[in-house]
């Protein structure tokens, strides 16, 4: 167990700079996921702390030592990746045990770290046989054994669970989220899934273009996105933004639509972005403007209807209760004074401030 | 059969017919020198030279054998049957093996090790493939001169040995190894040496089955070469002696010990294909993902 320290850390290609100076400070036994879509660096960042990428500027640290320009096997790290990589002519067991081979261990003390992992992951009955002859579950689980093993200073993990399907990717998070409390291991998880960011991490890392956007805890990742990428991209349906102009406590909308707002941004042009499950609904008032359903998607328990704002092409996704959802054609007046506003400057996508009336 | 409503389906037992007719005609036109090699093995030198010539295995098998073996094949040629027989086990494994040997390190080197001039050295080994053996055959000759080996084992085997087919086959290979394997390795603390002997290695084994059949037989087969750089008997392979005990006149030549040569040619890389192809098939059995 360590901590792990990301200090302006870069990466170029070919004169290309694609990771623009990330910091990050991982606390000894923190669980810290980074998200983000494809291509923002994120598998590369997770790759250079590992040591299978070289870092072409600044310092990574792992434990109290600089590791830039170790060998991935001088930084005692674990590493899970996505395709499992598991060696396909050894049995589960040599596997696992590959390692702690090389490492020098004595038979036995391979033997008792082979059967603790085994018996955390329930992957006793398969130990003898090859990895072609389980499922893609218990595939994983076994790349989680070898990382396992190692008992090393962290467990690095690339989209893990990507391969699975959508029910057993629900177990094996559960399962991450299990072993990490009882292991209690400095973990770095790289995911586009926001679902497992949200609920694995101690602290999110939200990247884009090479650059850490946000790093927050999940809840004030969701509450209050540092910029209009975090706002767009954690959240689902997404964060409906769109353009509006104040004017001394006025919002104008697209469309035309004049609503007065109680803790009303700065003056000039904006972004304002609007939750779908913030959404709040009203029969009428100075503060709201209409919208007129275009689709209903049912769920179940919610219904997310599809809107535009009246006389405009913005559209607008509005949470609704299962149990009453409004049909197709409806009209409906949204309110902003009530719902929970995001603020974002329309040059950079800042977040300028957040409110919440009533 | 006749009825109208099954005759798609005797339509399709007509050609699947017509499919092994033609099968079984192509095997008998291919199998028929060989298998009158063999018949001509176990005749005297008079039935053979007399025509017609015999279909049926005649009674001198067991004679023209032991002939051979005892002593036959060395008052033709100069050297035992058993001597040929080595000499030529021995340039054919050392062929082979030492083409496998040298061509997955080279393709170990080309695939997964960052050096200047990476793909130069590719390239120098693939265009060595467009040239034949036989336009390089004079400086190879005089480089073994220049080196004292010939009619020495090394002479035969060596030049043989660099092989820009094997190289380009296991370099096909490695590149399908997915890159995570190697950083699997890499995070569990394997060395260059380590990923080799531990992961490519046993992944590999049924392409160097594949390659050791191939490169065998070319071995065992080479003609060209062992006629240049040999010219003492006892250094033959049993292709030049064969070559060698022709080379009389028609109505001189003991052609039943040539036959039974031949057979004893033929049957050693046989024996190889055999049983390397039922390995060999294990083996693609338990890699296979």
């Amino acid at each position: 167990m360590a901590r792990i320290e990301l200090q302006d850390v870069r990466k170029s290609y070919a004169g290309q700079e694609v990771i623009h100076g990330v910091t990050i400070d991982i606390a000894n036994g923190e669980f810290v996921v980074i998200v983000g879509p494809s291509g923002c660096g994120k598998s590369t960042l997770l790759r250079m702390v590992a040591g299978l990428e070289e870092i072409s500027a600044g310092t990574i640290r792992i434990g109290d030592r600089v590791v830039n320009t170790l060998e991935p096997r001088e930084r005692n790290i674990a590493m899970v990746f996505q395709n499992y990589a598991l060696y396909p002519h050894m049995s589960v067991r040599d596997n696992m045990a590959y390692g702690l081979k090389i490492a020098g261990l004595s038979k036995a003390d391979i033997d008792a770290a082979v059967a603790r992992a085994a018996s955390m992951l329930e992957l006793e009955p398969f130990l003898d046989r090859k990895p072609r002859a389980l499922s893609g579950g218990q595939r994983q689980r076994v790349a989680m054994g070898r990382a396992l093993v190692r008992e090393p200073a962290a467990f690095l993990l690339d989209e893990p669970l990507s391969n699975l399907d959508a029910k057993l990717r629900v177990q094996m998070r559960l399962q991450i989220k299990d072993l990490h409390l009882r292991t209690g291991q400095t973990t770095l998880y790289v995911t586009h899934d926001q679902v497992e960011a949200m609920t694995l991490a101690d602290r999110l890392v939200v990247m884009d273009r090479g650059i850490a956007q946000q790093i927050a805890t999940p809840h004030e990742v969701y509450t209050t996105p540092a910029n209009e990428f975090v706002a767009g991209f954690i959240g689902s349906p997404a964060m409906n933004i769109f353009d509006v102009r104040s004017e001394g406590g006025i919002l104008v909308l697209p469309g035309g639509h004049r609503v007065t707002v109680a803790d009303p941004p700065p003056d000039g042009d904006l972004r304002l972005g609007l939750r779908p499950e913030d959404v709040e609904t009203v029969s009428d008032g100075a503060d709201a403007f209409p919208v007129v359903i275009h689709s209903v998607e049912w769920l179940g328990a919610d219904a997310y209807g599809y809107c535009v704002i009246d006389n405009s092409d913005t559209q607008l996704t509005v949470r609704m209760p299962g149990n009453a959802p409004a049909a197709r054609g409806d009209r409906l007046k949204i309110s902003l004074s009530r719902s929970r506003l995001h603020f974002f400057s329309k040059e950079d996508g800042r977040r300028l401030k957040a409110q919440r009336a009533s | 059969m006749a009825e109208p409503g099954q005759s798609p389906m005797a339509a399709r037992g007509l050609a699947r017919t017509m499919a092994h007719f033609w099968m079984i005609l192509g095997v008998i036109i291919v199998a028929f020198p060989i298998y009158y090699v063999f018949i001509a093995s176990t005749h005297s030198v008079q039935t053979i030279l007399r025509p017609p010539l015999p279909l049926l295995p005649g009674p001198e098998a067991a004679e023209n054998y032991s002939d051979a073996f005892s002593g036959g094949i060395g008052r033709i040629g100069g050297v035992s049957l058993w001597r040929l027989l080595g000499n030529t086990t021995l340039i054919a494994l050392g062929i082979a093996l030492g083409k496998i040997a040298i061509s997955m390190a080279s393709a170990y080197a080309i695939v997964f090790f960052r050096f200047p001039f990476r793909m130069a050295c590719f390239w120098l080994i693939f265009i060595t493939l467009m040239l034949p053996v036989e336009v390089r055959i004079q400086p190879t000759y005089k480089v073994m001169v220049d080196l004292g080996l010939i009619d020495t084992y090394a002479g035969l085997i060596l030049p043989l040995i660099a092989s820009a087919t094997a190289t380009l086959l296991f370099r096909q290979f490695f590149m399908t190894i997915p890159d995570e394997l190697l950083e699997a390795a890499r995070v569990d603390g394997a060395g260059p040496w380590r990923f080799f002997k531990d992961i490519l290695w046993p992944l590999s084994l049924t392409n160097v089955a594949a390659i050791f059949v191939i490169q065998f037989i070319y071995g065992w087969t080479q003609y060209l070469w062992p006629l240049l750089v040999t010219n003492s008997n006892e250094m033959n392979t049993i292709v030049i002696a064969l070559k060698k005990m022709i080379s009389f006149a028609d109505a001189d030549t003991p052609w039943n010990l040539v036959m039974v040569t031949s057979v004893l040619a033929i049957l050693p890389p046989i024996l190889v294909v055999v049983l390397m192809q039922r390995w060999f098939v294990k083996g693609l059995v338990e890699t296979e993902k």
